[in-house]
């Protein structure tokens, strides 16, 4: 079997490398099929404490692979809800849901699901050469993989709309300009930018952090009152983990703390 | 190990089912000692209201398929578990449903059967039966068409599909959502509160609730004034409303 996703665990970090260079890693359903295999041993692992995503080559991911859909001009219209239900609602569900730091490390062109796939991570650092393109208006297309309910939280409502109906294209610089990523950085520093902010989380309160996740993400459609219970609920949780009291312990004691994630 | 492991704390009884290599699968075995604990806590003058939760990752998948399948038509037509299903609903006193996880087939109608239900945020709640050729036999479709309404009870039931905790909340099927981690938590705090209110007047008003699935608003009516006025000679309303007027905390005694 081809290997459309690089799996690799190291120090608490599994980084997925989107593989299928020669179509600029492009989503088709076997590397679908892998990622979510992959998304299955993130979710059971307790070691692996952070997930980070880029893409192998030039690009980062150009979306769903058109060649793929073997689209007939003159045929039956295809269903194109069928991967959007199997494949891509399940993986941004899935990696919201992910009680860890996602980070998309964004090495070149994210087109369409691929650009919504990457703002829709935790943390996304980009490289300067990289651009987000919402390329879906073009052919007809709305943004899926969550691009629809992420583009006016991370862009706003005038830039959303704007990106989406025009199928624009913005720079890396744009998009840390407009505050839809955290990170800018140069080329070459990419990978190691992000592989050390992946191991920095892997050594963090990681139970803690995926509340602080669930809580931001569940603020997106709660009721101040809703959100105000939420934290009680959530703090009253973190309360009793064993890294709330490592922390506690190490700063009283003046020294680093160790985290177990727990 | 029993599979069903019963705590006490104060007033609250906690029930837990404990077949997690069957899902909890509610066979007759468990089925009975829940029934038998059940009886057993309405004679207990010291406690004063029941849970009923799972573990962590299921509440109960469902009845034991196994022992179903072994039952033809002339077994299923004596079969025990109506009876004992009758035991569990007519226990007297407030009974409430924990429920962390799969709430599936008879372990779905058996939260249908509680009075109050408080689920975690990872809980689900379905009537796949008709999925294996057969249908919903203990309450299933009777009490979920009177808690959720007929489209989502006709959707639920003809589909097999279940349907999160948010929206079995937003459909009255649920009293509280909560963080997995709390939800049993959360019951016990609730339960304590409901338990140290009046014995007598907690059960009057859970049969007042009940009755009111049964008959007509004018019947219904008439019976929750029959059941007020009942109240009406105890001891602990006298000493319900002396507290209240003299803002201390009353002190009943189930009289």
């Amino acid at each position: 079997m081809e290997n459309l996703i690089l799996c690799d665990v190291q120090q608490g970090v599994m980084t997925l490398t989107l593989n299928r260079p020669e179509r600029l890693n492009s989503f088709n359903d076997a590397m679908h099929q892998q990622l979510a295999h992959c998304l299955t041993q993130a979710e059971r692992d307790d070691s692996i404490r952070c997930l980070l995503i880029t893409g192998a080559g030039r690009g980062f991911c150009a979306g769903q692979d058109l060649n793929d859909r073997h689209v007939d001009p003159t045929g039956d219209a295809p269903d194109l809800g069928y991967s959007v239900e199997t494949f891509y609602n399940p993986l941004v569900r899935r990696l919201a849901r992910l009680p860890k730091p996602v980070i998309a490390a964004v090495n070149g062109v994210a087109a369409g699901a691929g650009a919504t796939l990457a703002l829709g991570c935790d943390i996304v650092i980009a490289a300067r050469s990289a651009s987000f393109v919402m390329a879906f208006s073009k052919l007809g297309l709305i943004p899926d993989c969550g691009g629809t309910w992420l583009l006016p939280r991370v862009a706003g409502r005038a830039r959303a709309l704007g990106l989406a109906l025009t199928g624009g294209k913005i720079s890396a610089a744009q998009a840390a300009e407009w505050g839809m990523i955290w990170q800018l950085a140069e080329d070459a520093n990419l990978q190691d930018t992000s592989i050390a902010l992946a191991r920095q989380f892997a050594t963090q309160p990681t139970y803690g952090l995926g509340l602080i996740k669930q809580a931001l993400l569940a603020a997106e459609h709660n009721t101040l009152d809703q959100q105000l219970d939420l934290e009680r609920d959530y703090q009253r949780l973190a309360g009793r983990s064993a890294d709330y009291r490592e922390g506690v312990a190490a700063f009283l004691a003046k020294r680093q703390p160790q985290f177990q994630g727990k | 190990m029993s599979a069903l492991i019963t705590e006490q704390q104060g007033r609250v009884l906690t029930l837990t089912l404990h077949r997690p290599e069957a899902r909890n699968a509610l066979d007759n075995r468990l089925l009975t000692a829940l029934a038998d604990a059940l009886d057993a806590a309405a004679g207990d003058p010291g406690i004063g209201a029941v849970i009923i939760t799972g573990q962590p990752r299921f509440f109960a998948a469902g009845a034991d398929l196994r022992e179903m399948a072994s039952r033809g038509l002339a077994e299923t037509l004596n079969d025990p578990r109506p009876a004992i299903w009758q035991r569990i609903d007519s226990f007297p006193k407030p009974l409430i449903a924990a429920v962390n996880g799969y709430a599936l087939g008879a372990g779905c109608e058996l939260v249908l059967l509680c009075d109050l239900v408080i689920a975690g945020d990872n809980a689900s709640f379905g009537l796949p039966e008709i999925t294996l050729g057969l249908m919903p036999g203990a309450g299933g479709t009777q009490r979920l068409i009177r808690t959720v309404g007929k489209a989502l009870a006709y959707r639920m039931v003809l589909s097999g599909d279940a349907i999160s905790a948010q929206r079995a909340l937003q459909a009255g099927l649920v009293a509280e959502v909560h963080p997995a981690g709390l939800t049993l938590e959360y019951a016990r705090t609730l339960a304590a509160r409901i338990a140290g209110h009046a014995p007598l007047a907690l059960q009057a008003a859970k049969q007042a609730l009940r009755y009111s699935q049964e008959s007509g608003v004018t019947q219904g009516l008439k019976q929750e004034r029959t059941l007020f006025t009942l109240l009406a000679a105890t001891d602990d309303r006298r000493e319900g409303i002396a507290a209240f007027l003299e803002k201390r905390p009353p002190t009943f005694t189930g009289r």
